[in-house]
């Protein structure tokens, strides 16, 4: 997977985000290392509040400089862009690595149309006329599924569903072809037939143009749809780390064993009640020392109150004390009776 | 909300009735247009404009008195006889002279004042001014209150902190003894700016007072604003798309601050008619000879027990006024800002 001649696209390494509260610094984001590249679709899962979300605002530099504090470091083709200057940073956003906020529903300014928008992303990047921007704008509206294109261009945000809003915002982070697209939850807002269509859109566009995706979500089902590689975060950690196959096969933390005893079966009887995990995460505040996961974990045993040995560099990995064995027995516990499962 | 690929959805379904694009301001202006009661306000309001402006011709044409003279011996025709505009007192003592009551004809309809001068004519003189000083300390209002909100949202930090606490300063005076301060400072010495000079008598000190004293009643909420709008999600993906910094501040977060402060106009004019009212009144807003609504009732004041219209005429110019700006302001304010809870005051 490492190529040591071309540098990974994305390459993170040791990043840690801390936040300055009213007590004190809490930190958000603990040693998240990860590699993406070229053309791979990456899903990082995790619970509300597991730090999806900031890791990745924190590596596009989007995060308040003043009260949050971004360590370690994040390579763009080799290049480090924490801490670069927001002149240079502006040539990356939106031309390399571009961003699909959260909620497209609100992601578009209300007092301009959807074609001004995009016009002016295309024209940020690139030297080219109104008119050759236009252009482009229509066939990129066309090209993510929107019906009569020409007419979208004209449409202010407020005349537009929620599924063909989120259709213009992916519009917009692809004018310029970038070589990395980061989804943020890109489809919670929306309802279910229309999520479907927004990933099938998400899955062509690799194809077509070759980017890589991250996709954030937490949504097993939707990583299971369309992710070759998945990260499981729990506060702040990268708890869980494989492609989408040996996850979904073979989870090997018992957090992982949680989310996926929470989905429903699709054969088989249906059980009384869906198990979930016992508990809250814990805010970033009081995450606990040692492994975040053990007070919440049937599992839990002495050395859980250390911290686990950090993730193998690649392949398939927990962040976890288990051993082998014990990971064998306790997936073993979650495939036979998924009632009782956690 | 309609499925995006559904095959029925034709352009006309999916965007207005008239298939044309509606930009918020054009929905909010056809929303404005159905809201009776701010038509009607709106309507008054043109009609009192008009009429103010139609001054000069009124005093020219209709009353053919000169509103800025007085005429302490003229004599007027009413039903035939000679009638003098100031005639000597009957009542008490007998001492001084009376002006002469409202005649409800074309000249001296609303009687005439102290000087003899034809109340009606002042009374469209005096609109004019007091209209003229509110509507354009309003845009002066707007404008500081604009660069000074949007300065210290946007940049924060450092500038919001100087900027903030400036405003607090100006918020700590109660309005009228800021503005009667400023005044009696101003107005008795004029401002010299540089090679400008401002003399005692332009009316471009009322403006300029009336105009600051609310900058921080409207200053704050823009300000507010625009920290809401610089976290939003669309600021975020501007920047996350690499969008500059100024174009966001201009095409994203300023765009979507002019409805505040469109929804701020009609509610400063009304403010700000009242409060030239009240300081011409107190002598410290428009200068004679010339008039306004405000010096008018003061002079008035003197005529209360006889001639009670010099000064009612005015004040009931001044609440028809200020009521039609208010109900055009709640209407503007349901147009423009629906969801906002947002009062001056």
């Amino acid at each position: 997977m490492t190529d040591p001649i071309r540098p990974a696209l994305l390459d993170v390494d040791h990043l840690k985000v801390s936040f300055a509260t009213d007590r004190g610094r809490v930190t958000a984001i603990n040693d998240v290392s990860f590699r993406i590249d070229d053309g791979e679709f990456v899903a990082i899962v995790g619970e509300s509040g597991s730090g999806k979300t900031v890791s990745l605002l924190s590596i596009l530099g989007l995060t308040d400089r003043r009260t949050t504090f971004v360590e370690g470091t994040a390579a763009f083709r080799g290049r480090p862009i924490l801490g670069l200057p927001d002149r240079e940073l502006r040539r990356i956003r939106g031309k390399q690595i571009a961003f699909i906020p959260q909620d497209p529903l609100t992601a578009l300014t209300p007092v301009h149309t959807i074609g001004w928008q995009i016009v002016e992303q295309i024209r940020t990047h690139e030297t080219v006329s109104k008119e050759a921007a236009k252009k482009r704008a229509i066939e990129l509206l066309d090209e993510v599924g929107l019906p009569n294109p020409a007419a979208a261009f004209g449409r202010y945000p407020h005349q537009l569903s929620g599924g063909m809003r989120q259709r213009a915002v992916i519009a917009m982070a692809l004018s310029c072809n970038p070589a990395l697209l980061v989804a943020d939850e890109p489809t919670t807002a929306l309802d279910v037939t229309v999520q479907a269509q927004v990933l099938d859109l998400l899955k062509r566009l690799r194809r077509d143009h070759g980017s890589a995706i991250i996709l954030i979500t937490h949504d097993m089902g939707v990583v299971a749809e369309v992710a070759d590689r998945v990260m499981v975060m729990y506060a702040g950690r990268v708890i869980e780390r494989g492609t989408a196959r040996e996850i979904f096969a073979a989870p090997e933390h018992p957090y992982t064993w949680g989310l996926m005893a929470s989905i429903p079966p699709v054969e088989g009887p249906r059980p009384h009640r869906l198990p979930s995990i016992p508990g809250t995460p814990p805010t970033p505040a009081n995450i606990p020392p040692g492994c975040a996961f053990a007070p919440r974990c049937a599992h839990r045993f002495a050395p859980c109150a250390g911290l686990p040995p950090a993730l193998s560099a690649s392949g398939h990995d927990a962040f976890c004390f288990l051993d082998d064995n014990a990971r064998a027995a306790g997936r073993a516990a979650l495939f036979a009776a998924p009632e009782t499962a956690a | 909300m309609t499925d995006a690929t559904s095959p029925s959805e034709t352009p006309a379904a999916a965007g207005t009735a008239t298939g044309r694009p509606q930009s918020p301001f054009r929905r909010a202006m056809v929303k404005l247009w159905y809201d009776r009661a701010a038509m009607i306000a709106a309507s008054v309001l043109v009609a009192i404009v008009i009429t103010c402006l139609l001054a000069p011709v009124y005093a020219k044409y209709v009353s053919g008195t000169d509103p800025f003279r007085s005429s302490l011996s003229a004599k007027i025709m009413i039903d035939g006889k000679r009638v003098p505009v100031m005639a000597p007192s009957t009542e008490g003592l007998g001492l001084g002279v009376t002006p002469i009551g409202p005649t409800f004809g074309a000249k001296y309809m609303l009687g005439a004042d102290t000087q003899g001068r034809d109340v009606a004519a002042r009374l469209l003189y005096g609109g004019r001014n007091s209209l003229l000083i509110a509507g354009a300390a309003t845009l002066v209002c707007l404008f500081f209150a604009t660069l000074i909100g949007v300065t210290s949202g946007f940049f924060g930090g450092a500038t919001d902190v100087v900027l903030s606490r400036f405003l607090d300063v100006l918020w700590a005076f109660p309005v009228y003894l800021l503005a009667i301060s400023l005044s009696i400072i101003l107005i008795a010495q004029g401002l010299t700016i540089g090679p400008f000079t401002i003399e005692s008598g332009s009316l471009l000190l009322p403006i300029g007072i009336i105009g600051v004293i609310y900058v921080p009643y409207v200053a704050r909420p823009v300000r507010g604003q625009v920290i809401a709008l610089k976290r939003s999600e669309f600021v975020l993906a501007s920047i996350g798309l690499g969008i500059p910094r100024w174009r966001i501040l201009f095409f994203d977060i300023l765009p979507n601050v002019t409805t505040t402060l469109i929804v701020f106009v009609p509610l400063m004019m009304a403010l700000n008619i009242v409060t030239e009212s009240a300081l011409s009144f107190l002598s410290i807003g428009v200068q004679p000879p010339d008039a306004s609504w405000g010096t008018i009732i003061q002079e008035g004041q003197g005529l209360l027990y006889n001639r009670p219209m010099v000064s009612v005429a005015p004040g009931i110019a001044i609440v028809i006024t200020v009521l039609a700006l208010n109900i055009l302001g709640d209407g503007v304010r349901d147009a423009f800002d629906p969801r906002s809870k947002l009062r001056p005051r």
